[in-house]
């Protein structure tokens, strides 16, 4: 389901040179739960950004589904994305403007759904996380688990076949954490691919593989 | 979607208050004096009462005579017995009025003095224009050939001189300039900045002092034909310039040694332009200097509005990394803020109408034009919500385009 060859990522600025992920290969199968953990800075979440399609290699071959990534423009890997990838970031990324069902819509948004089907679908989505009853609030208004369960509705809202969790448990305790662990394990069970960032080894052990980094190079 | 773009511009108005209030009063102070300019514009170069066949009238109202050197020239309006020879022969329109330019003259009501703003016209006037009558009847082919003292006055001199309100004036007597006339009709007036309609008081043209019979090609008459319909214009621009062209080289002579004749038969606005521009490159000129001017008044608050636009839009790039990141192409983005931009405008939009509304109240009531009847009509409006979507679109699309062109990596980081 996604495959990395030989990637790379370096950052330059006008006079340094940093190599962020240095000769990644790594393949996910279909359905599998991966975790990745590695010290802070050794280029978790860019792998997982480049995985996700949010950044660029600097080198190297992505697949996602069989098809090759790494050179589509804007205009080719924006359905991509909408169709394709699910994502849970570590603070949310809830829009505090928007109430809850407006933020799970967002990604039906770029779709050719008609309003009712969004509303339908968004509905579906909170209920699965066990949020119908908080629709009409808006996300200042959640606590913290609250508040990444609606960024998982979010991400599922869609139906993507990958979701990309970038330390989902990271801002909870471990009460919300596990609840959250619960969620995407009964995700996974219902066949999605998840790649999840984490740092706590007990919520690592949870997924069926694990991915070491070290200083930008896979470990393990 | 666009529930959804319009829903974020409206939190994001509602959460800064200030900001909020910097960018409406720019751009409803901005199109308000838009608004209320073309509202005068319109009122200036429009069809409205009483000259509501503006449209399909033509103006004859600027002779000009010259050398071939143009080293000397004498321009003016034309003669009566110039315009009753090639205007009022014309075949093609439906009719032609020759009418006064305005002159001046004085009456007293018991010893205090009334200027008057006096025009002699023929009695086709009345049918060529679209006079409200409150009272009486405009003057006929009858009263002018026999010279009749008749006069058609306006309301508001009828208020001014006759004491008994309420009361008709119809057949009773007003003396201007010592020489008693007979009151046969009330109209409404019309407003100052409609000069070849404004007056007090309308004679028959063989009323005395009227100069009708002046022998010259200048004068202090101009003439207004009324075409059948709009289509017909050009035939009746055709057929005038070719009896200018029929006048023979002695007449144009005359007692100066002029030999161009120029006299056209022009539609309200070119004549109008006319009198400013008449070379090809002065109209060039004014065009562009009118353009620029517009350009800068919309241009410059606009480059205001991006900027607080642009801070306001860097507030968001979370936002923009999140839509980005669920698939949202960059060209949605743009739109999303355009159209967030638009949505903006077009709240400072309906706040500018209501104050045009207040502003050209006030310039009706104010008695600062005589008879003024500013309006917002349809067209204005057109023109106004024009120019609101072209406000929004040009300080939206900048920002718009920068934010849209953000790395989601960046974006998210906020």
């Amino acid at each position: 389901m996604i495959k990395l060859q030989n990637v790379e990522k370096v950052y330059r600025t006008s006079s340094i040179e940093t190599l962020a992920l240095n000769n990644i290969n790594l393949d996910v199968k279909k359905g599998e739960f991966v975790s990745i953990m590695g010290p802070s800075g050794c280029g978790k979440s860019t792998l997982l950004n480049i995985i996700g399609l949010l950044d660029a290699p600097s080198k190297g071959i992505i697949e996602i589904d069989g098809r090759k990534v790494e050179r589509f423009n804007d205009k080719e890997i924006a359905p991509l994305r909408n169709k394709m990838l699910g994502f849970i970031f570590q603070s949310f990324h809830l829009i505090n403007d928007l109430s809850v069902i407006d933020n799970v819509e967002i990604p039906l948004l770029y779709r050719s759904n008609n309003a009712k089907q969004r509303r339908e679908l968004a509905e579906e989505a909170l209920e699965k996380v066990g949020l119908a009853n908080r629709m009409k609030h808006f996300p200042k208004q959640l606590s913290g688990g609250q508040k990444q369960r609606v960024a998982i509705a979010r991400a599922i809202v869609g139906k993507p076949e990958i979701i990309l969790a970038d330390e989902p448990t990271g801002n909870l305790d471990s009460a919300m954490g596990n609840e959250i662990i619960n969620i995407l394990q009964s995700l996974n069970e219902n066949g999605a691919t998840i790649v999840m960032v984490t740092h706590d080894d007990a919520m690592a052990k949870r997924t069926h593989r694990l991915i070491r980094l070290f200083d930008g190079t896979q470990v393990l | 979607m666009l529930s959804n773009y319009i829903k974020i511009a409206w939190k994001v108005l509602l959460r800064h208050p200030f900001y909020t209030f910097i960018t409406l009063f720019g751009i409803s102070l901005t199109l308000t004096v838009l608004m209320v300019l073309t509202s005068f514009l319109d009122h200036l170069f429009g069809a409205h009462y009483p000259e509501n066949n503006r449209d399909r009238s033509l103006y004859i109202a600027t002779m000009m005579l010259t050398d071939s050197a143009e080293t000397s020239m004498s321009t003016g309006p034309a003669s009566f017995r110039f315009l009753s020879r090639y205007a009022k022969s014309l075949k093609t329109p439906e009719n032609v009025t020759i009418i006064s330019n305005f002159s001046f003259s004085n009456t007293y009501i018991n010893g205090k003095k009334i200027k008057l703003n006096t025009k002699y016209t023929d009695a086709a006037f009345w049918h060529v224009m679209g006079f409200e009558f409150l009272e009486g009847k405009p003057y006929n082919e009858q009263h002018t050939k026999s010279g009749e003292h008749v006069v058609v006055i306006t309301d508001d001199l009828r208020n001014q001189y006759f004491e008994k309100k309420g009361q008709t004036v119809i057949g009773q007597n007003i003396e201007i300039e010592g020489i008693d006339y007979k009151v046969i009709g009330i109209v409404k007036g019309s407003p100052a900045t409609r000069l070849y309609t404004y007056s007090d008081v309308y004679f028959p043209y063989t009323a005395p002092k009227s100069n009708y019979e002046n022998k010259g090609m200048q004068g202090s008459y101009i003439a207004i034909a009324l075409a059948k319909d709009q289509t017909d214009i050009p035939a009746i621009q055709s057929e005038f310039d070719s009896g200018i062209k029929s006048i023979p080289m002695s007449e144009i002579r005359g007692e100066r040694k002029f030999n161009i004749l120029i006299i056209k038969a022009e539609e309200y606005f070119d004549h109008f332009l006319n009198t400013f521009a008449r070379r090809d490159q002065d109209k060039l000129m004014l065009y562009s200097m009118t353009a620029l001017v517009i350009l800068m008044f919309i241009g410059l608050p606009a480059i205001n509005l991006v900027n607080v636009n642009v801070s306001r839009i860097l507030e968001r790039a979370s936002e923009i990394g999140v839509r980005k990141a669920f698939g949202a192409p960059s060209k949605a983005l743009l739109w999303q803020f355009i159209i967030e931009n638009i949505f903006i405008t077009c709240i400072g939009g309906v706040l500018a109408l209501g104050l045009s509304y207040l502003i050209i109240y006030l310039i009706n009531s104010s008695g600062w034009i005589p008879y003024a009847d500013l309006t917002i009509n349809f067209a204005v409006f057109l023109i106004s919500v024009g120019v609101c979507l072209m406000f929004g679109f040009l300080s939206g699309v900048l920002p718009a385009f920068r934010m849209s062109r953000l790395k989601i990596v960046d974006a998210l980081k906020g």
